[in-house]
């Protein structure tokens, strides 16, 4: 009834390729553009940002960077612990070498910076293809967090070998450190997230995006059709750790502000992180934004019930979320294997049609 | 003899015997792999299932009395009585077989025909799920598990060498048997693919799904067979990992430690993988000794991959891989 295209005429080329061709996604996407950034900042309190919101807006960023990646140009990584770390690092080097750089820019460097070492790390994915690409990537997962954890140059010396944000503000206004107001933080961080997600949208669709795509369905006959494999894959690879490296950054920074590189982002967070892409759905953006969502809130979700409804043990609670998580990404395989997006996508073909659907 | 090299020679021996112990897991990889084309991530989870189920049945502990306890507000622990080992071994064997009946009635069936990445991100899943069951089953404390392996220093090998070196190796009696035993399962392997009926079809499988049910094997029943082969070997692997450091979480981490094994000798090789589970465990052990304490230490963790790695560059299906050729 109120989503369909009929009557939505196009009539000038900018109209026709606009982002949004449909007038609901349109308003929609102002909609929630105008709640994130006019009413959340007045809501929110530190409970909200520190439990749901940061996580989501910072895991969302690295998920779009890996879909970009791995929905996108097909090249499994299992190294997203090891690129957030890099950010992490950088942003603190820069951090701490120039306290007087505004916090936008660092955030930017520490994201391009990550481009370049995933770039370096992108390199055997020219000869090597498939699962050995996934474990080879395993190979920057352990040797940068090694790195980071060995050479004290990177935590600047410090006595308990962990790297703390110090105190930095944004125009007057203190974003990192414990008196950080949780709105500014979570406005930082959106700032970045809408930045991000509008990027990655429109590189997608262009160009840069069907290279990437011809390359993900079958590279040889990506290759004689005139794809040049070398820009494309390095490219995904550039564009996936940029932006895995500014989620790197912000979660140091902004959200953590305290990080032991080993625990935070080991393994665990690269698999973390792609269970986010795969429930979200492979090759979306909105997909990104959904398995990030979900797979925030469900620890949240079951430990309110669990533990605090239930009053059952906290490891007991723990144990069953890893069974959770894992039989539903099973389940999710088996019922959709193109994630929450396809269920969106179905849904919208739904309601074009709904309540006349003949 | 200067005393470097007898050093590096007892590090070697020793990195022979790691080997052996990655090339134990990747052995279960391998097979998977072969005869359904599903590379399994599970695996190290499997061997720790399946060491923790051993502990808990020899000491008789109720399966998810946590659970139980929480929900119930019981008390109940154990049922009080041990189970022998041999006894226990084949108990947990029976429990490996009903696991790998229900991941393929569960799980594989409904994803045949997905592409390959599916169904690693599945195992990936099945990783985090059986880990869950494994802690809320027997509960996450470290155990330790004693099913009559010999352990501790080897006195004869300690004498020889000292005789001829004037300097006595340190080998583990543990790591012998683990490398016989590795040995001799290799070798029954080989045997059983290669000389039984069972066998044969595995391999038929492995060639052509479709060829293979062309002629009427069973690709459910073989594919049972190959998860419990697999589930068989992990439980020898968890059987040697837990007896010679605890029976605890980072057990599962070894199935991290086999892939770069993996991908030196090939996901398809069996060789292959005995001969990578060898280079990787001396490579890292030689490397810790000669180069590690220049760079901090620790190097353990990521040599075996970044050796993988730049080997892969050079030839990328590995060792003993079946060479790849790609068509439009």
């Amino acid at each position: 009834m109120f989503y369909r295209e009929a009557g939505d005429f196009k009539v000038s080329y900018s109209q026709d390729s606009q982002t949004f061709p449909i007038r609901f996604d349109r308003y929609r996407y102002y909609v929630v553009l105008a709640v994130a950034f006019g009413v959340v900042p007045f809501l929110i309190n530190d409970y909200w940002a520190n439990a749901i919101l940061l996580p989501f807006l910072i895991y969302a960023i690295a998920a779009i960077g890996l879909n970009i990646l791995t929905g996108y140009c097909g090249q499994v990584s299992l190294g997203t612990g090891g690129f957030m770390a890099v950010g992490a690092y950088a942003c603190y080097k820069l951090m701490t070498a120039f306290p007087d750089v505004s916090m936008f820019i660092h955030v930017l460097l520490a994201g391009g910076i990550t481009a370049v070492v995933g770039v370096l790390f992108g390199l055997p994915s020219l000869r090597i293809k498939g699962f050995y690409l996934a474990v080879a990537t395993l190979a920057a997962q352990f040797f940068l967090v090694w790195l980071f954890n060995r050479v004290p140059w990177f935590y600047n010396y410090s006595a308990s070998g962990q790297i703390n944000s110090p105190e930095r503000d944004v125009f007057g206004i203190i974003i990192t450190g414990p008196n950080a107001p949780a709105w500014a933080t979570y406005l930082f961080c959106l700032i970045f997230l809408s930045i991000c997600a509008l990027i990655a949208r429109n590189l997608t669709r262009g160009t840069v995006g069907r290279t990437w795509m011809a390359i993900r369905d079958m590279d040889i006959a990506a290759e004689i059709i005139g794809v040049n494999p070398l820009k494309a894959k390095l490219s995904a690879f550039a564009v996936s750790s940029f932006f895995v490296g500014i989620s790197g950054a912000l979660f140091f920074a902004i959200y953590l502000g305290a990080v032991e590189v080993g625990e935070v982002f080991g393994i665990q967070k690269s698999f973390l992180v792609l269970f986010m892409v795969i429930i979200g759905g492979l090759g979306s953006i909105f997909g990104s934004f959904a398995g990030a969502a979900f797979l925030v809130l469900l620890p949240v979700v079951l430990k309110v019930v669990g533990a605090d409804m239930l009053g059952w043990p906290t490891d007991i609670v723990a144990h069953l979320q890893l069974v959770i998580v894992g039989a539903l990404i099973i389940l999710f395989l088996i019922l959709e294997p193109h994630g929450l997006a396809q269920l969106w996508r179905v849904a919208k073909e739904k309601l074009r049609l709904w309540p006349f659907p003949h | 003899m200067s005393e470097q090299l007898v050093y590096a020679m007892e590090v070697i021996l020793n990195g022979l015997m790691a080997g052996v112990l990655y090339a134990l897991v990747a052995l279960g990889f391998v097979l998977i792999f072969k005869a359904s084309g599903i590379f399994n991530y599970a695996q190290g989870v499997m061997a720790l299932f399946a060491a923790m189920t051993l502990v808990g049945i020899m000491n008789g502990q109720v399966p998810f009395s946590h659970l139980i306890n929480a929900i119930f507000g019981s008390h109940i622990t154990q049922f009080g009585w041990q189970v022998p080992a041999v006894i226990a071994i084949l108990l947990t064997m029976a429990v490996m077989v009903l696991l790998a009946w229900c991941v393929q009635q569960f799980v594989m069936r409904h994803l045949v025909n997905q592409e390959p990445i599916i169904l690693f991100m599945a195992t990936i899943g099945l990783a985090y799920f059986l880990e869950g069951v494994a802690d809320l089953m027997w509960g996450s404390e470290i155990k330790s598990l004693d099913v009559g392996l010999p352990q501790g220093i080897n006195l004869w090998i300690d004498e020889t060498t000292l005789n001829i070196f004037g300097y006595g190796f340190f080998i583990d009696n543990l790591d012998i048997v683990a490398t016989i035993v590795a040995a001799l399962l290799v070798i029954a392997l080989v045997a059983f693919s290669q000389y039984t009926k069972q066998g044969r079809a595995m391999r038929a499988v492995a060639d052509d799904h479709q060829a293979a049910l062309s002629v009427g094997i069973s690709l459910n029943f073989i594919w049972v067979m190959v998860w419990s082969v697999a589930g068989f070997v992990a439980l020898v692997a968890g059987i040697m990992w837990g007896t010679k450091s605890g029976v605890q979480f980072s057990l599962s981490l070894i199935a991290l430690k086999a892939l770069p094994v993996l991908m030196l000798g090939g996901f398809t090789s069996i060789p292959g993988a005995i001969v990578g589970g060898l280079i990787i465990g001396v490579g890292e052990k030689l490397f810790e000794f000669a180069i590690g304490p220049l760079v901090g230490g620790a190097t353990e963790n990521w040599f075996a991959y970044v050796l993988a790695l730049i080997f892969l560059v050079f030839r990328p299906q590995g060792l003993f891989g079946e060479k790849i050729i790609e068509r439009v």
